[in-house]
C-alpha cells in the first residue's frame, strides 16, 4: 500500500519519528522556531510570576542596579578614585551594570530553569532548550526599565547618543549570547550535579570584578588587553560604554569576545542536546 | 474502508540505570571517597553513555511491538511497574527509548498528570493559556475554545482568581477542562481520572469518549478496568516491560485479571501486630465477590457488606475483628463484628460488617482489616488490603453534587412563618 498516497498524510499529519538517541544529536533550530509560541509564554510567564506579591514590584528592576552604582561610586569612585575615561563615575558604572545584570540575571534563571520546570519537563515534549533560551530572554524587561533610568542620567550629565547607538542591539545580543552559552552548560549539568547551583552565585561575583564594571578595561596595556576579551562580558561592557558615552571603540578586545561567545554558544547547544535525553530519567 | 496505520511501535525497549549507593564502611572511607568522588565524576559529565560500576540496569520495557491504526481507542493495562507509564512517556517524547522504534502519525497530545503547567500564582485566564501551550496547544485555538473551557470547568466566576486559592476540586476541574479541550490526533492519557470527585470523572470519561469517537487515536493508561472496558476496543496487557496480550479490552481484562490473582493479599507480610502468628486473614469478600479478582463496584443504593474469613489457631480470650475504611488516606469508618471483644474460639471463622446504602459517597475506598482486644495490648493490622469503588447513580436523586464527606437520607422541608 502506498502510504503517500492516503489522505490525511500530507503537509497537516506529521509524522514523528522515535528512536534511540546516542552520542552528539543535532541542534533542530526549526523546532524551535515552530514552538516560538510556547518560548513566548514560558517569558510571559516569568515576567508575570516574578514580581507577584511584592511591594514594590517592578521598581526592583531599577532598585539593584541604583543601589550597586550608588555603592559602586561611593567606594571605587570617590575613596578608591579609580579612573573611570574621564566620564562621571555614577554613569560610567550604571552603562557597565545594566548589561551586566541583563547578563547574570539570565545566567542564574538559565541554570535553574531546567529544576524550575522539571515538573513540566517529565510530562510533556517540547524541544527542552527553549527553558534555558527563556530564562534568559525574560530579564529583557527588567533592562528596558532600568534602561529608561540611563536615558534621564546621561541627559543630566550631558551626554547625547552618537550614531553608533545603532550597535546597541548587538551588545544587546551578545550579552545575552554570553548567557546563554554559559547557562546551556551550566543547566545541563545542573540536572545530573546540583552542585553547579551554588557555583552560580559565587561565579556571578568573581565574574563581576573580573569584568570591567567597576574599573576601565584600558587600565591594561594593549596585548594583554585583547586577552581580557576572552571574558566576553569585557566585549559586551566596553561596547556598551562606547555607544553610549563615546570611550574608545573596544576593537581587537571585541573580535575575540565575539569568538568566544560564539564558541561556547555553539558547545554548549551541542553538550546540552547530548545530555538532554537523561534529563526526564534524572531531574 | 482502509484505516491508516496512527502508531506503530516495533522492538521498543527501555532501559534505566539505578545508582546503588556505596557503603562507607570507615569514615576515612568515607572521606577518601569523597575526595576522590569528583576525578571519577568527570568522565560521567562529560556524556550520560560512559559505564559506571555501581549501577544496576533493568529494563523497564522491552521488545514491544504493536500497531495502531487510526481513530483506535486503546487501553493500556498491567500491574504497577509493568511498564505502562514508561511506554507512554516513550511515545509522547519525553524520553527516548534504548532500543527500537516507533513512528507517529500525528500531533501527540499527553496527558500524563492533571494541570501541567500551572503556575499557582498566576490566575485561572492566564493558567488557561499557559497550560494550554505547554500541552501544545496554539494561541487560537485556545482563544476559539476559551469560553467551552471556562464552562465544562464550572469555575466561570473566579477565572481571575490565583489557582493557589482554589480547592483542590476546582483546580483539577480546571486543569482537566483545558486538557480535555486539546485537539490532537493522537491523545495519550494517563490515569488522569484517578483523581476529581466520581461526577467529574464522568464527565472527563465522556469527553474522552468523545474524543475517540471523533476519529481521534487514544492511549489510555488506566487501572479502572471499568473506564477501559467502557473505552477501548483492545487493550495492551503489559507485564514486566513485555507486552503479554494485544487483544480486544475483553480479552486483555480478564488475562489481567488472571494476573491479579496470582497476588495474594492475605499473605501473612500484610500483618504486623502481636497476633501475626495466632491469626490468619484467609479471604475477604465484598458483596461476595472477591477485591483480589476484580474490581468491585458498587453502587450508592445498595447495601455493602464486608466478609472475613479468618483462622484462628489458639483461643483468644478477647477479640473483635475491625474493619477500616480509607478514602483519598483519611479513615472513613471503623467497624467491628461484635461490640465488645469476646472469646474467639480456635478454629475457621467468618466476620462481617455492613455499611447501609447512601452513606458512602462516590469514589475510591481501600478497605483495612484488624483486629484488638479493647483493652490490653493484643492486635493484628493489615493496612490497605482491598479497594473497592463506589460509582455515582445518575436515575437517584441523591444530591451527590453537594459538597461534603458524607451522605444522608433527604429530610428537610421549608414552611412559611405567618
Amino acid at each position: 500500500m502506498d502510504k503517500s498516497g492516503d489522505f490525511r498524510v500530507s503537509e497537516d499529519v506529521p509524522i514523528i519519528n522515535i528512536h534511540p538517541l546516542n552520542g552528539w544529536v543535532p541542534i533542530d533550530l526549526k523546532e524551535i522556531w515552530d514552538y516560538r509560541e510556547l518560548l513566548q509564554t514560558f517569558v510571559v510567564r516569568d515576567i508575570k510570576v516574578r514580581y507577584k506579591q511584592t511591594a514594590l514590584g517592578a521598581a526592583w528592576a531599577v532598585i539593584q542596579p541604583l543601589l550597586m552604582m550608588v555603592v559602586f561610586t561611593l567606594f571605587f569612585g570617590k575613596l578608591a578614585k579609580i579612573p573611570s575615561e574621564g566620564i562621571p563615575y555614577p554613569i560610567f558604572s550604571y552603562a557597565a551594570l545594566l548589561p551586566w545584570t541583563l547578563f547574570s540575571e539570565g545566567l542564574t534563571r538559565s541554570t535553574s530553569s531546567m529544576i524550575t520546570n522539571s515538573g513540566i519537563m517529565t510530562k510533556v515534549y517540547f524541544p527542552r532548550l527553549i527553558m534555558p533560551i527563556s530564562g534568559v530572554i525574560s530579564p529583557l524587561v527588567d533592562f528596558a526599565i532600568a534602561f529608561v533610568i540611563l536615558l534621564g542620567m546621561m541627559l543630566y550629565f550631558g551626554f547625547f547618543p552618537t550614531v553608533n547607538i545603532i550597535w546597541l542591539p548587538a551588545f544587546i545580543l551578545l550579552a545575552l549570547a554570553t548567557s546563554l552559552g554559559v547557562g546551556l552548560w551550566l543547566s545541563a549539568l545542573n540536572v545530573q550535579y546540583r552542585d553547579f547551583q551554588y557555583t552560580v552565585p559565587f561565579l556571578i561575583q568573581l565574574w563581576l570584578f573580573a569584568s570591567p564594571v567597576v574599573y576601565p578595561s584600558n587600565l591594561l596595556p594593549e596585548p594583554y588587553r585583547m586577552i581580557y576579551g576572552l571574558n566576553p562580558m569585557a566585549g559586551v561592557i566596553e561596547g556598551f560604554r562606547w555607544v553610549l558615552l563615546g570611550t574608545t571603540p573596544p576593537s581587537s578586545l571585541m573580535a575575540v569576545s565575539v569568538g568566544v561567545v560564539i564558541a561556547v554558544l555553539i558547545s554548549g547547544a551541542f553538550y546540552f542536546r547530548r545530555m538532554e535525553k537523561t534529563f526526564a530519567d534524572v531531574v | 474502508m482502509t484505516r491508516e496505520i496512527s502508531i506503530r511501535v516495533e522492538n521498543l525497549g527501555k532501559q534505566y540505570r539505578i545508582t546503588q549507593s556505596e557503603q562507607y564502611k570507615t569514615l576515612q572511607d568515607a572521606i577518601t571517597r569523597s575526595v576522590k568522588a569528583p576525578f571519577c565524576r568527570i568522565k560521567d559529565i562529560l556524556g550520560p553513555n560512559s559505564e559506571n560500576h555501581d549501577q544496576i540496569l533493568f529494563w523497564a520495557l522491552r521488545g514491544v511491538s504493536f500497531e495502531v491504526v487510526q481513530g483506535e481507542v486503546v487501553g493500556i493495562i498491567g500491574r504497577n511497574g509493568s511498564g505502562k507509564s514508561t511506554l507512554l512517556k516513550i511515545l509522547s517524547r519525553i524520553t527516548p527509548p534504548t532500543e527500537g522504534t516507533a513512528e507517529i502519525h500525528g500531533r501527540v497530545g499527553s496527558l500524563l498528570e492533571v494541570g501541567t503547567g500551572f503556575h499557582p500564582e498566576l490566575t485561572g485566564r492566564e493558567n488557561i493559556y499557559l497550560s494550554g501551550s505547554i500541552l501544545g496547544m496554539r494561541k487560537c485555538e485556545i482563544n476559539d475554545q476559551f469560553d467551552e473551557i471556562v464552562k465544562f470547568s464550572e469555575i466561570e466566576k473566579y477565572l481571575d482568581t490565583p489557582v493557589k486559592r482554589y480547592s483542590s476540586g476546582m483546580y483539577v476541574r480546571l486543569a482537566f477542562a483545558v486538557a480535555a479541550h486539546l485537539d490532537p490526533e493522537i491523545l495519550m492519557v494517563d490515569e488522569v481520572l484517578a483523581v476529581g470527585d466520581v461526577a467529574f470523572q464522568k464527565k472527563c470519561l465522556g469527553k474522552i469518549s468523545d474524543v475517540a469517537s471523533g476519529g481521534r487515536t487514544v492511549l489510555f493508561v488506566s487501572h479502572n478496568m471499568g473506564a477501559i472496558q467502557q473505552l477501548c476496543e483492545k487493550a495492551i496487557l503489559l507485564e514486566r516491560g513485555a507486552l503479554l496480550e494485544f487483544s480486544s479490552a475483553t480479552d486483555a481484562i480478564h488475562r489481567y485479571h488472571h494476573l491479579m490473582r496470582e497476588k495474594t493479599f492475605f499473605d501473612s507480610i500484610y500483618f504486623n501486630g502481636t497476633l501475626k502468628h495466632v491469626l490468619e486473614f484467609k479471604e475477604l469478600t465484598i458483596n461476595d465477590k472477591n477485591p483480589s479478582e476484580e474490581i468491585i463496584i458498587v453502587s450508592p443504593s445498595s447495601q455493602i457488606e464486608l466478609k472475613v474469613i479468618g483462622l484462628c489457631m489458639e483461643d483468644i480470650p478477647r477479640f473483635r475483628v475491625a474493619f477500616s475504611l480509607f478514602k483519598d488516606g483519611t479513615r472513613v469508618l471503623t467497624q467491628h463484628d461484635v461490640v465488645e471483644p469476646k472469646f474467639l474460639e480456635k478454629g475457621l471463622f467468618e466476620s462481617k460488617i455492613k455499611i447501609p446504602p447512601f452513606l458512602l459517597r462516590p469514589g475510591e475506598y481501600s478497605v483495612s482489616l484488624g483486629g484488638n482486644q479493647y483493652i490490653g495490648h493484643e492486635w493484628i493490622w493489615g493496612a490497605d488490603l482491598a479497594e473497592f469503588l463506589v460509582v455515582e447513580e445518575w436515575s437517584s436523586n441523591y444530591g451527590f453534587d453537594d459538597p461534603g464527606i458524607i451522605n444522608i437520607p433527604h429530610d428537610g422541608e421549608r414552611l412559611m412563618i405567618k
